[in-house]
């Protein structure tokens, strides 16, 4: 992916978005009993009596300046309205990813090396079963149980202090992680028997070398590029799938944020958390080609 | 019997074996069995909704509300003393249908797309696939959630949001399976011959690249169906009073301290929907794979 063309791609949308709605966006925000001068001035805060190329350069001037415009409903810059909340739903993404690595990585690695025998089997069946379900509905759950039965954490929240923040945020992030592990053990996997049927682990194999230099020097290495790429991709979509879960679990971030403007029809918040979010993922597909390109002499080559 | 029928030898002595049939490959392939039985039997059950339930999901029953299963309420009735089994099932008709709906255009137009570009190559190619590439860089909740949010709720958003984002795998798929397929000698052989180009399109280059996208089909439903009802938990998706299993959820979400049922039902009957369509389409998958 090359992050150029698609960052201008993914900021002519969000500017397009509002494009969508159906009618003057200003009379929608206001609803149908607003004075016809209440809408003409909205019209004019949100720049839509201007031509459409004007609007898209007062975006793009704004963009340029960290300026997202302003929110209709809350009064203040959107910037800070994000700045405020961006903490923790990074926070996390953060736990959510660490989770999903310590879960899925030795799964993986499981089936990939019983190819076939019972744990492989037990291993594709759960994930399998895991692709069915819900992530909200999974959340509620796991709240139920280790919220409401086993009283081990809040059932929602997001506490205080770094501990109490920390605290809450783990039944969130593990249900996130949890969200993106039945697809990504199924892919580790086939990465992992790629890597294990190639033709330089036998050789390695042939030469006599140990079984654990066999398994970390030559499967680890060589299997820890496609997962890179791959682990990458799915945090891409368990950061949206965080945006779900901090309404589950009651969090104040970025995706609560987004969720509320929906229901206050705050346009301009609406477009900049959506910004924000594909900005975000970029960054992450960014990282993953750094670190591939690291681990992988042919990628550095080229 | 075998299901192979050896029609004649080959210049190394090899047995020559027809390609077996669909069904008989089908039946040889346990998770395509479960798959298909597990999502027949959802779809028979909902199918007949009307005779099953004894109840209608609308009604209201302020006598007895939030409560557990009972001989007259089977799975228990709702905060609004609706009957539970009444509205898993017909939330279940709604929620499918839509899913099922929803992917038909992406589809369609995916692999239209996906085909063309892969045919045509050139700056065609490289624009389209610059397209696909800003449409997956958003989180795919955000993206969905954002154009219903933009483009209004209910079935509609639903449609116009996957409409204009769903049909990029599609055209990845099919694009990528194109470009093998236009290099192979048979292709080559059928426009020396003077085929015409649709000809060779619909004939011989679609035949060899759907397969892909009909597999995929299944995961997307499965994929749809969960976006479908998450909408319907955030109060984005299907409009009251259509019942949806999203929407069930998340009123029986504020009554978890007294009543779990209301949460539990519409869960389980939606992993069950969609661990049905997976199993369905990893069973195809292995079907359809070329031997």
């Amino acid at each position: 992916m090359s992050a150029i063309p698609v960052l201008a791609g993914v900021i002519i949308v969000t500017f397009l978005l509002l494009r969508l709605v159906p009618g003057n966006p200003a009379r929608e925000v206001l609803g149908i009993h607003a004075s016809p001068r209440a809408v003409d001035a909205l019209t004019r805060q949100l720049g839509l009596d201007q031509p459409i190329w004007r609007q898209f350069w007062r975006y793009l001037d704004g963009l340029f300046h960290a300026n997202l415009g302003d929110s209709i409903y809350y009064h203040s810059p959107v910037v800070s309205l994000i700045a405020t909340r961006i903490g923790l739903t990074a926070a996390l993404v953060a736990l959510a990813s660490a989770f999903s690595v310590i879960i899925t990585v030795p799964l993986a690695a499981l089936a990939a090396t019983h190819q076939n025998r019972p744990s492989d089997h037990a291993v594709r069946a759960v994930s399998l079963f895991g692709l069915g379900m819900p992530t909200f509905w999974l959340g509620i759950v796991l709240g139920i149980i280790f919220g409401l039965h086993l009283h081990w954490f809040p059932v929602g929240g997001q506490g205080s202090g770094f501990w109490g923040t920390l605290h809450a945020l783990i039944l969130p992030a593990l249900c996130a992680a949890l969200a993106i592990a039945p697809v990504l053990i199924r892919s580790l996997r086939v990465g992992m028997l790629d890597v294990l049927g190639a033709d330089y682990i036998a050789t390695a194999r042939a030469k006599g070398l140990r079984r654990w230099r066999v398994t970390l020097v030559h499967v680890v290495r060589n299997a820890l590029i496609p997962s890179v790429t791959l682990l990458a991709v799915n945090i891409a979509y368990l950061i949206g799938g965080t945006v779900v879960i901090e309404q589950v679990f009651d969090l104040n971030g970025l995706g609560t944020l987004m969720l509320n403007s929906i229901g206050n029809r705050d346009f301009p918040v609406i477009q900049g958390v959506t910004l924000v979010y594909a900005l975000a993922v970029i960054v992450v597909i960014l990282i993953s080609d750094l670190v591939t390109a690291r681990l992988d002499p042919r990628v550095r080559l080229r | 019997m075998s299901a192979e029928a050896v029609i004649g030898v080959d210049d190394a002595g090899e047995s020559i074996v027809a390609r077996s049939s669909f069904w008989s490959r089908a039946r040889r392939s346990p998770t395509f069995l479960v798959g298909g039985s597990l999502t027949s039997l959802i779809l028979l059950i909902l199918f007949l909704a009307p005779v099953l339930a004894r109840h209608n999901p609308d009604t209201l029953n302020l006598t007895s509300l939030l409560s557990g299963p009972t001989s007259q309420h089977w799975l228990g009735t709702d905060d609004l003393g609706r009957d539970e089994w009444a509205r898993v099932l017909y939330g279940g008709r709604t929620d499918i249908e839509v899913g099922v709906v929803t992917v038909l255009f992406p589809l369609i137009f995916g692999v239209a797309i996906g085909t063309f570009i892969g045919y045509v190559g050139g700056v065609v190619d490289t624009i389209v696939m610059r397209v696909v590439d800003v449409v997956l860089a958003f989180p795919f909740y955000v993206l969905i959630i954002a154009l219903v949010a933009f483009i209004g709720a209910g079935v509609h958003g639903i449609f116009l949001a996957f409409g204009l984002t769903d049909w990029v795998v599609y055209a990845r798929l099919t694009r990528s399976s194109t470009i093998v397929a236009r290099h192979q000698d048979w292709v080559a052989a059928a426009v020396n011959g003077g085929v015409p180009r649709w000809r060779v399109l619909l004939r011989h280059i679609i035949p060899n690249t759907i397969s892909q996208s009909l597999v995929y089909v299944m995961s997307d439903i499965v994929l749809v169906i969960l976006a479908v009802v998450t909408l319907g938990y955030l109060g984005l998706g299907l409009q009251p009073p259509s019942p949806d299993w999203g929407a069930m959820i998340g009123e029986g979400q504020a009554y978890i301290f007294t009543n779990q049922w209301q949460v539990l039902i519409p869960g389980i009957a939606l992993l069950l929907t969609g661990t049905g369509f997976s199993l369905l389409g990893d069973g195809l998958a292995d079907v359809l794979r070329p031997q």
